[in-house]
C-alpha cells in the first residue's frame, strides 16, 4: 500500500541528536550518532534486534542519560532540564510502548483519561468528551468499559495510542508498533499512525524492524547497527542503496555482511579431528 | 602456582564481592526509601489512593492475622498451663499469655505473616507493573511513580501493621482465655486480674506498639524495594517475591532483638 | 471489581477494629485502668533500705491500692532513700503519724509500700513527710541474724 506522504512544512527540526554515545556495562550501544527528526514528518529507525533502538527512544525521552552527546527537543537540551521542566516537556511527548503499558487495574476509559486527570483540572464531563473522542479516533470507543486484560494485543496497543494522544502532544514515539500483529491489525496501525500524524500535526518516530510496513509510511529512514548509522534516506533512496549491508537488511537476505554462521572452527576438523 | 593461588582465594574473592554487593544494595534501597518518603506529602492530595492500599494491604490480611492470633493464643493457653501447673502457679496463666503476646508474639508473628501475605503481594504487583513497562509509561506521561504508586502503599503498610498486631494480641488473649478458663479450669477472675497486674501500659503495651510500627516500616520498605527493583521478567518477579519475604522476615527478627534490648527496662 | 463505596466501608471497619483492639488491650489487658489517672497529692518517706521498690510500685493501705511511688531519690546528707508517694486525693484522711513500711507481695513477689494509719487528728497534706518508716527486710540480713542466733544457742 502506498500512502501520500506529507513532505513537511519547512525544514524545522523538532529533535536534534548530536554525537550521542551510550554504553551499557562494557557494551557500546551508540558510538557518536547524529540524527535529525523533522517536524510533521514520520521518521523511522530500523535495525537488527538488540541494536538499542528502544534505548534510543528512552534517551530521547530522558529516561536514560547518555555518556556523551546531546539531544535537543524543541529547542531544549532534554538532559539538562530540572525535574519540573522535564515533566512539562514530557507532557508534550507521547510514547507508545511495545506492550502498550496500560495500567492493569483501570478500565480502558480510565487509562485514556489518566493523563488528562493527572495534568489538567477539566471537569468529568469534558474529560468524557475528550476520552471518547480519542477512543473514536483509534476505533475503540465501544471498548471503553473493558479491562486491559480483556483486550487483544492489537487492541491494547490502540488504547495505548489513544492514551498517548490524550493531551494532544507535539510528537509520538512508537516502539515496535507492528511486531507480532496479524495483517489486518498491521494495516489498522499503519493507517492510524499515518492519519494521526497528518491530522494532528504530529511528528512521529517509529522504531521497527518491519521493513516493508515502515517503508510504506515513513518519510525518512535511519538504519542503525553496531552503534552507528549504516544508512539513511527517504524510502526511495534506500531502495537504490549501494551498501551490501543495507541491501541484506532491507531485503531480508539470510546471508551477507551479517553472517549466517556463528563463528566456529572448521567443520571438517570439528567433526572428525581432535 | 598462580592457578593454585586463584583456586584458594576464589571463595574469599566471592565472599568479598558478595559483601560489597550487599552494601551497594543496601545503599540503593536507602536512596529508594528517601525517594518514597519525599513522595509522601503528595498523598494528602489523593487520600483515595491510600484508602485503596489500606484495603489491599490491611483489610485482606486481617483474616489470616485473626485466625493465627486465635490459634497462637490457644496454644499459649495450653502450653502455659502445662508448664505453670508444675509450680502450682496456673492462676498466673493470664500474666503469661498477656505478656508473651503483647511484648513479643503480637508484633513479631504479625510482622512475619504480613511479610508473607501482604509483602509478597506488594512485591509481585510492583514486579508485574515493572515487567509490563507501566512505570516507564507513567514516567513518560510525566507522572511520578513514587508519588502515585509507592508512597500510598508505604503509608498503608506502616499504618496497618500496629492495627493488625493489636488485633492479633487481642484475639490471642481471648483464645488463651477460652482454653485456659473454659477448658482447663483456670479461674476466670484470676486470669484477667493477674494479667492486668503485670502487663504495664507503658513498658509492655507501648513498646509492643512501637515495635510493630518499626516492623511495618521495614516490611513495607523491603516489599516495595524488591518489587520496584526486580528484573522485569517472569523469572525475575518470582525471585523478587521470594527474596522479599526472606529479607523482610530476617530483618524483622533481627530488628526485634535490637528493639527488645533497647526498650526492655531493667527496673 | 469491588465498588469504591464497599472498599471505603471495609477500610473504615478495618481501622475501627484495629483501634478497638488497641483499646481493648489497653483497658482489659494492661494495667491502664488501675493506674490512677485522678488527682493525687504527694508525701515523702525516708527509708534506710528500699529493697527492690521502684517507680510505679503500688502504695497500699489495708491491702487496697491508694496510690503509687512516683520518685525515688538518695539523700547523701542523711544517707537515706527519699521516696515520693502519690496518693489519690480522695484518700485524704491519713493522719500525720501514719507509718510506711515496705512489704513484699507473696513470697517472692514485687515490693510495695504499705501505709498504717496512726491516731493523730491532723491529716497528711501535699508536701508532708512521713515520720514513721520501716525499711524493707533484706533476705541476707535475716539469714545472717538467724545464723547468729543459732550460733548463740
Amino acid at each position: 500500500m502506498q500512502f501520500d506522504n506529507k513532505t513537511g512544512t519547512g525544514d524545522d527540526i523538532l529533535i536534534q541528536v548530536r554525537g550521542l554515545a551510550f554504553r551499557r556495562g562494557s557494551r557500546v550501544i551508540f558510538d557518536g550518532v547524529d540524527m535529525d527528526f523533522r517536524r510533521g514528518a514520520i521518521t523511522a529507525i530500523m535495525g537488527p534486534s538488540g541494536t538499542g533502538k528502544t534505548t534510543l527512544l528512552k534517551l530521547i525521552g530522558a529516561q536514560l542519560y547518555p555518556d556523551a552527546g546531546s539531544i535537543i527537543v524543541d529547542g531544549q537540551n532534554i538532559h539538562e532540564l530540572g525535574q519540573h521542566a522535564l515533566y512539562n516537556l514530557r507532557k508534550r511527548m507521547g510514547m507508545l510502548f511495545q506492550s502498550g503499558a496500560l495500567l492493569t487495574d483501570l478500565t480502558v476509559f480510565d487509562n485514556v483519561a489518566y493523563p488528562i486527570r493527572e495534568h489538567t483540572d477539566l471537569s468529568e464531563r469534558l474529560i468524557r468528551y475528550l476520552v471518547l473522542a480519542k477512543l473514536h479516533a483509534v476505533g475503540l470507543r465501544g471498548a471503553a468499559d473493558l479491562m486491559p486484560s480483556e483486550l487483544s494485543g492489537g487492541m491494547a496497543r490502540r488504547v495505548a495510542l489513544a492514551r498517548a494522544i490524550a493531551l494532544d502532544p507535539m510528537m509520538i514515539m512508537y516502539d515496535e508498533p507492528f511486531s507480532g500483529q496479524d495483517p489486518i491489525s498491521m494495516g489498522v496501525i499503519m493507517k492510524l499512525i499515518h492519519e494521526l500524524n497528518n491530522n494532528l500535526d504530529l511528528t512521529s518516530i517509529i522504531v521497527s524492524h518491519d521493513v516493508r510496513e515502515v517503508s510504506s509510511i515513513a518519510d525518512y529512514l535511519y538504519v542503525i547497527a553496531d552503534g552507528r548509522i549504516m544508512e539513511q534516506g527517504t524510502p526511495e533512496q534506500m531502495k537504490d542503496s549501494r551498501s551490501d549491508w543495507a541491501r541484506q537488511f532491507l531485503n531480508g537476505l539470510p546471508d551477507g555482511p551479517v553472517a549466517f554462521h556463528y563463528p566456529a572452527p572448521d567443520y571438517g576438523t570439528d567433526l572428525f579431528g581432535g | 602456582m598462580g592457578e593454585l593461588w586463584q583456586r584458594l582465594s576464589a571463595p574469599f574473592t566471592a565472599l568479598g564481592r558478595a559483601v560489597l554487593q550487599s552494601f551497594e544494595r543496601l545503599g540503593h534501597s536507602t536512596l529508594f526509601l528517601l525517594q518514597v518518603i519525599k513522595g509522601l506529602p503528595a498523598i494528602l492530595l489523593r487520600p483515595w489512593l491510600v484508602v485503596q492500599q489500606l484495603y489491599s494491604v490491611g483489610v485482606l490480611t486481617t483474616v489470616i492475622i485473626i485466625v493465627a492470633g486465635a490459634f497462637v493464643g490457644m496454644v499459649l493457653g495450653l502450653q502455659g498451663y502445662n508448664i505453670l501447673v508444675r509450680f502450682n502457679s496456673e492462676s498466673s496463666l493470664g500474666t503469661m499469655v498477656g505478656l508473651t503476646l503483647v511484648r513479643e508474639l503480637g508484633p513479631v508473628v504479625t510482622a512475619l505473616l504480613f511479610a508473607g501475605r501482604a509483602g509478597s503481594a506488594l512485591t509481585a504487583e510492583l514486579g508485574l507493573m515493572k515487567a509490563t513497562e507501566q512505570f516507564s509509561g507513567m514516567e513518560m506521561m510525566a507522572v511520578d511513580p513514587y508519588k502515585r504508586v509507592l508512597a500510598p502503599r508505604f503509608i498503608a503498610g506502616v499504618v496497618s501493621m500496629p492495627l493488625l498486631a493489636a488485633m492479633f494480641s487481642a484475639v490471642g488473649v481471648l483464645g488463651g482465655y477460652v482454653i485456659g478458663v473454659g477448658l482447663l479450669g483456670v479461674d476466670g477472675g484470676a486470669y484477667w486480674s493477674q494479667m492486668q497486674g503485670s502487663v504495664d501500659f507503658t513498658d509492655d503495651l507501648m513498646t509492643g506498639f512501637y515495635k510493630s510500627l518499626a516492623f511495618g516500616f521495614v516490611c513495607t520498605w523491603v516489599a516495595l524495594f524488591e518489587g520496584y527493583d526486580s528484573v522485569p521478567t517472569s523469572e525475575g518477579v518470582g525471585r523478587a517475591t521470594t527474596q522479599s519475604v526472606v529479607h523482610a522476615s530476617l530483618a524483622v527478627l533481627g530488628l526485634n532483638f535490637i528493639l527488645t534490648a533497647l526498650l526492655l527496662e531493667t527496673s | 471489581m469491588i465498588s469504591r463505596r464497599t472498599t471505603e466501608f471495609l477500610v473504615g471497619l478495618f481501622v475501627a477494629a484495629g483501634i478497638a483492639a488497641l483499646f481493648m488491650l489497653a483497658m482489659q489487658v494492661s494495667n491502664l485502668s488501675t493506674i490512677s489517672l485522678g488527682d493525687t497529692y504527694r508525701v515523702t518517706a525516708t527509708f534506710t533500705n528500699i529493697g527492690s521498690l521502684s517507680a510505679r510500685s503500688p502504695v497500699k493501705a489495708s491491702g487496697v491500692r491508694v496510690g503509687q511511688v512516683t520518685a525515688i531519690n538518695y539523700d547523701d546528707q542523711r544517707n537515706q532513700a527519699v521516696v515520693t508517694l502519690s496518693i489519690e486525693k480522695r484518700f485524704d484522711k491519713f493522719s500525720v503519724d501514719t507509718a510506711a513500711s515496705i512489704y513484699t507481695a507473696g513470697l517472692l513477689g514485687e515490693q510495695y509500700v504499705a501505709l498504717q494509719p496512726g491516731v493523730e487528728d491532723d491529716t497528711l497534706k501535699d508536701g508532708d513527710s512521713l515520720l514513721f518508716t520501716n525499711s524493707a527486710m533484706v533476705l541476707e540480713r535475716l539469714i545472717g541474724k538467724f545464723m547468729v542466733n543459732k550460733m548463740e544457742q
